[in-house]
């Protein structure tokens, strides 16, 4: 639905993209991850049509940005990170030009315009005028907009921003209801969000793709070994040695040693859980064991191993 | 073309700004203060009028009175229209709309020509509030003249279609609402003034600047006299400057 290939962005002598590629299947809600400054938003107000590239081509719903700009912005529903809206209009007005401008006909409008209202809970406000809405509400609005045209493919740049947590999990259960029928985009700098709500991610750094694919199959690729995290009470060689011995381990760290007990960490095959091993272990050699957990690799590791660690991670 | 559905937008956020009863109540305070001294001007004068019967043949409400509140109304107009077109690009560029609106299925043509029909729209408003003066002479028994009165008119709706033209073209070149109407103003002020050099020019630059003059070409439509020359400029001067606001709108799309 989304097909981006060897994108780059110049602004002046800064590059804000260089040679990006990166596909999304339809129906997929698609994070699209970075640090501050990346090159998210430029990438989506390119998909959007806003600005041109300078290099590179963009397809959205089959049609190219530059050339078939009018048709993909038929199909788009875009909310930029600012949320621009008219302040001096009132809500339930601004939904109807909105739809109005998207080709919708009066009753066609009348109805979708209705239930954006009721989908993004809106309703109550609809008469105030935007200028008087709280945050909240002013995101939810931009996203109504976004929907009103019923489009294809959704971009959003960072939706949850500025939100309160009762409202980030509002707009987080929205955007995951439009999966399946819409396509969807979204940029933000907050990993859980993505796990929560997207089935694949894009990560881009200083303006190049870094990594792309489902959660899933990037965590196995960036952390193939399955881990446990133990701490014994023990002589640490030892330790080290039998838990080396153990079958299926193929890597054993020390974190961490407090007077007399010592915290490692065991890598494993994936399919293997050596949990029940290391305690037997423990038992005969007489150990202590204090804690014995498993550790899953998430995506804010993946996440700061791509981004090489020297980017401080918000959210 | 969905001019339809920006040009309401436009219109209401004249109104719901309260940008258009600013100007409007301005406008007609101005306008109404030159009709009251132009008035009572002609009312002294036809009192002299009934003891002069030389004066008394000249006497003539359509040029006594209405032809200098329209030349008047055109200069006022030349300050006031500025303030109509600051906002219309302007404004969504400083707060980001404009993101939003060029990225939805609309030409950016049809943007802009919603966004100068609507500005245009409240000209007319403005001017045809202002046939109170003619309807309180005609209630008074003048007996008016409606053909130049008509062609009065007419030259103020192109000669503001010019200036609108302008503004819009300016409000396009910045985000801020404050520069927008000052280099518009500059602009047309220029133009004004460039007649009153005509006579220390020289034949040829003489009669270009008197050409370019804004005003200049306003005068015979208020004698009732409609002049090809006169319409070919305020025609070409709006077709000029909406053809280089929308190059400026367009240029984002292309300008890497």
């Amino acid at each position: 639905m989304i097909e981006v290939q060897n994108l780059t962005k110049h602004y002046g002598p800064v590059t804000a993209i260089r040679d990006a590629s990166f596909s999304v299947e339809a129906g997929r809600i698609v994070g699209f991850l970075g640090p501050n400054g990346a090159g998210k938003s430029t990438t989506m107000r390119i998909l959007s049509c806003f600005m041109p590239a300078s290099g590179g081509s963009a397809r959205v719903a089959g049609y190219d940005v530059f050339r078939d700009s009018i048709e993909v912005r038929r199909r788009i529903g875009y909310l930029p990170e600012s949320v621009p809206l008219y302040s001096e209009l009132r809500v339930a007005t601004y939904l109807d030009f909105v739809a109005e401008v998207k080709g919708l006909g009066r009753a066609e409008r009348r109805r979708r315009v209705a239930d954006v209202m009721d989908h993004c809970r809106i309703a109550d406000v609809q008469r105030r005028l935007i200028g008087t809405l709280s945050k909240g509400y002013r995101q939810r609005v931009g996203l109504a907009q976004a929907l009103v045209g019923n489009p294809e493919v959704l971009i959003l740049d960072e939706p949850t921003i500025g939100l309160d947590p009762a409202q980030i999990r509002e707009i987080r259960e929205l955007i995951k209801s439009l999966g399946g029928v819409h396509t969807v985009i979204l940029s933000t700098h907050i990993l859980p969000e993505v796990s929560m709500v997207c089935s694949g991610v894009v990560i881009i750094h200083k303006g190049a793709i870094v990594a792309q694919g489902p959660i899933d199959a990037l965590v196995e690729q960036f952390f193939p070994t399955a881990r446990v995290e133990v701490e014994i009470a023990g002589v640490p060689a030892a330790v080290a040695e039998g838990l080396r011995a153990l079958p299926g381990v193929t890597a054993v760290t020390e974190l961490a040693r407090t007077n007399g007990a010592g915290r490692w960490l065991v890598e494993s095959q994936r399919d293997r859980d050596v949990r029940a091993e290391i305690f037997r272990l423990s038992a005969a050699r007489q150990w202590t064991v204090l804690e014995l957990k498993r550790v899953g690799a998430s995506l804010e590791e993946v996440f700061l191993r791509v981004v090489a660690g020297d980017e401080a991670v918000s959210g | 073309m969905r001019i339809w559905p920006i040009y309401k937008k436009e219109l209401r956020l004249y109104f719901t700004s309260a940008v258009a009863y600013a100007v409007i109540t301005a406008f007609l305070f101005i306008m109404g203060w030159f009709f009251r001294a132009i008035f009572f001007n002609y009312v002294s004068m036809s009192l002299q009028a009934a003891a002069n019967p030389m004066l008394a043949r000249e006497m003539n409400p359509t040029d006594v009175v209405m032809r200098p509140l329209l030349s008047n109304m055109s200069v006022i107009l030349l300050f006031l229209t500025p303030l109509l077109t600051m906002r219309i690009f302007a404004e969504e560029r400083r707060s980001g709309t404009i993101e939003l609106l060029l990225t939805y299925p609309v030409r950016d043509g049809a943007v802009l020509l919603g966004k100068y029909l609507a500005a245009l729209s409240l000209y007319g408003v403005m001017l045809a509030l202002t046939l109170a003066f003619p309807a309180i002479l005609w209630r008074f028994g003048a007996r008016l003249e409606w053909g130049p009165l008509v062609t009065g008119y007419l030259g103020l709706v192109l000669m503001g279609s010019a200036f609108l033209a302008v503004g819009l073209l300016s409000s396009s070149l910045t985000e801020n609402q404050i520069i927008a109407a000052v280099s518009t103003f500059a602009v047309l002020l220029g133009l004004w003034i460039a007649g009153w050099f005509a006579d220390f020019a020289g034949p040829t630059w003489g009669g270009v600047l008197r050409h370019l003059s804004l005003l200049e070409h306003n005068e015979s439509f208020g004698k009732g006299v409609l002049e090809t020359k006169d319409l070919i400029y305020y025609v070409d001067f709006t077709l000029l400057g909406l053809f280089l606001a929308l190059r400026s709108v367009e240029s984002r799309r292309w300008r890497g």
